[in-house]
């Protein structure tokens, strides 16, 4: 800023933009890294508008549109927000989705956190190594692939899970089958994929813990629950509020697991958000119906976040 | 479990009784069991995927599981190729991640250099812009997107889906966070010794945040090997579909009884991706804690 005023008064006295950047002094250099600060931008800054940020704002003006694509769109106002929060589809499918997420996340985040901190335990590193490799393993499989492979392993009659169950005498669990189901065996796919990813944030945030906090704890004689409980987690809750948000971001947009899975089935009962997005978009081809679901989609996550970040003044510590 | 020991994080405790060290030493082997136990559980799917694929398609869902290939077939990954044109798919997989993380690490560093090492007027108000649209969500713009494709005569293609990923947010934050972790006397040094702006960008500071564009490239890679939102809308002829669509195909056409071709798919399709993800690992895990410790 004070750079710009700075030079400000050599602009006008300079012949032509050419000599302004070629001249061998401070100021030249200086606007010399200007203008490759703003060219090594452009591509990036260029992108984001023409594929993130205007089409935000397009999706925003078709949702007041009724469009077909193939004629032209016609204006009707926010019909399709009234008409949204009456659809029982779409409903269903945002509480189907708030439900996988509230399931998934709680999980993602107690399993992460509780093998993060096992994995702190005395052990050599080879060992060391080959959990952390062994846990983040499922991460690099695609949802489709884990929804197909879980779903098979998963299978009432001849996947290898209910198999078991019924070798130790309990009945075979209809997994895919029920309602009722439906969304845990969903939730334990999306789990067991991105477990690993939230397990090598714990680590981070453990391994940051300083060591005279702990050292104080020691001697102030903190053990296992109360040591958890009052030094442990404070000192990760900055990690946990970052898994927490990320986790949540990332489980309102899910459909590839349950679009493989159960292709929302059976019934709705697996049907979710972006899943009903879809097939009011791409299959109805009501554009304008389905942007307006997924700009209620973004307003949900943007409060949902929101949200977070507020509560979290009350729990997340700060070192 | 734990109530008296300093169980949860390791280290032995020192000037305590010998009763101490017995309890620590006894909950850490059963701590350990436990661990390999999850990690059993969680490797289970990995090495059931592989053993059924190396069954007869007609056993393959043949109880009991087998977890050891006895018998090994190896005819249903000949079949994945006979089933559909997984040849070309893998093709096109590789186009697209290929061209996804090559653009990226190059969008990226530039982004990333210019907000963490250049100075000019309207820096942090663009960065931060720039932040808050890693909020949007793929889904919420995935219409307009979609239109916009159709418009340029990209519908159907590779190229739909590499062009839109070519600026990434995520990706210029994180080269930002490596770039200013390089000391600033590099740059002076080099400034002294008359490189011109680009060749301390390129010669100075590109070698020195190679971490950095590793764990992008393995995260980019990862993601858009693995993609199926975004094929499954824009790509509609099967010369053009990518892994993750081929692998929903076939597993459509399959029924229970040939779930080995499907597996033998999914094992295929894993390759690349546990072989990126080994050459980049180290990188990659400093990485992903140094986000959740500074996020």
């Amino acid at each position: 800023m004070s750079a710009e005023t700075a030079i400000a008064p050599n602009k006008k006295t300079s012949r032509n933009p050419i000599s302004l950047l070629t001249e061998n002094t401070l100021a030249g250099l200086r606007r010399r890294r200007a203008l490759i600060g703003y060219l090594f931008l452009a591509p990036t800054i260029v992108g984001i508008i023409v594929f993130t940020a205007g089409p935000i704002l397009v999706s925003f003006g078709l949702s007041f549109f009724k469009w077909d694509v193939f004629s032209p769109p016609s204006f009707l106002g926010t019909a399709h927000y009234s008409r949204l929060i009456a659809d029982p589809r779409v409903l269903l499918g945002f509480r189907n989705t708030f439900l996988l997420v509230v399931l998934a996340i709680t999980m993602q985040i107690a399993v992460g956190l509780g093998l993060a901190l096992a994995i702190q335990q005395r052990m050599p590193t080879w060992m060391r190594y080959y959990f952390r490799t062994a846990f983040f393993l499922p991460f690099l499989m695609s949802g489709a692939a884990t929804g197909i492979v879980i779903g098979y392993m998963l299978h009432k009659e001849f996947g290898p899970v209910n198999y078991y169950l019924t070798l130790i005498g309990l009945p075979q669990v209809p997994w895919l089958n029920s309602p009722n189901l439906v969304l845990i065996t969903v939730a334990i796919a999306f789990v067991w994929q991105n477990m690993g990813f939230t397990l090598i944030l714990f680590i981070g945030g453990l391994n940051n813990i300083s060591k005279e906090v702990l050292e104080a704890a020691d001697v102030d004689g903190a053990r296992g629950w109360n040591r958890f409980w009052h030094v442990i987690l404070p000192m990760v809750s900055p990690t946990l509020l970052f898994a927490a948000v990320t986790g949540v971001i990332g489980g309102l947009q899910i459909f590839d697991h349950p679009y493989v899975m159960t292709r929302g089935g059976p019934g709705d009962a697996s049907r979710t958000a972006v899943m009903v997005m879809y097939e009011s978009a791409f299959k109805n081809m009501e554009i304008g119906y389905g942007s307006a679901i997924a700009v209620f989609l973004f307003v949900i996550i943007l409060l949902v976040t929101a949200g977070q970040f507020s509560l979290s003044k009350r729990w997340v510590f700060y070192q | 479990m734990q109530t008296s020991t300093t169980y949860v994080r390791g280290s032995a405790p020192h000037k305590r009784s010998w009763t101490a060290y017995v309890r620590y030493r006894a909950l850490n082997i059963i701590g350990l069991t436990l661990l390999a136990l999850a990690s059993v559980i969680v490797l289970a799917p990995f090495v059931w995927t592989f053993a059924t694929s190396l069954r007869l398609p007609t056993e393959s869902f043949t109880l009991p599981p087998q977890w050891l290939p006895t018998n090994p077939d190896w005819t249903n990954y000949n079949r994945v190729f006979e089933e559909i044109d997984f040849l070309r798919m893998i093709l096109n997989s590789a186009i697209v991640a290929g061209a996804v993380v090559l653009g990226q690490l190059i969008t990226a560093s530039l982004a990333g250099y210019a907000f963490a090492r250049l100075e000019f007027p309207g820096r942090e108000v663009l960065f931060w812009l720039i932040m808050a649209t890693m909020m949007i969500p793929l889904q919420a713009t995935i219409i307009p997107v979609f239109v916009l494709i159709s418009r340029m005569g990209l519908n159907d293609t590779l190229a739909s889906l590499i062009l839109p990923s070519l600026p990434t947010a995520f990706g210029t934050f994180l080269m930002r966070q490596y770039f200013m972790g390089v000391p600033k006397d590099f740059e002076e040094a080099a400034l002294i010794d008359g490189s011109g702006q680009l060749g301390i960008f390129g010669r100075i500071y590109l070698p020195l945040v190679a971490p950095g564009l590793a764990v992008l490239a393995v995260l980019t890679f990862n993601g858009h090997w693995n993609e199926f939102f975004r094929p499954l809308i824009f790509l509609l002829s099967r010369d053009n579909f990518t892994i993750p669509l081929g692998l929903n195909v076939l597993k459509g056409y399959m029924m229970t009884g040939s779930v080995s071709i499907v597996l033998a798919g999914v094992a295929m399709s894993l390759v690349p991706v546990v072989a990126v993800y080994f050459i980049g690992q180290r990188y990659l895990i400093e990485g992903i804690m140094m986000g959740g410790v500074k996020g």
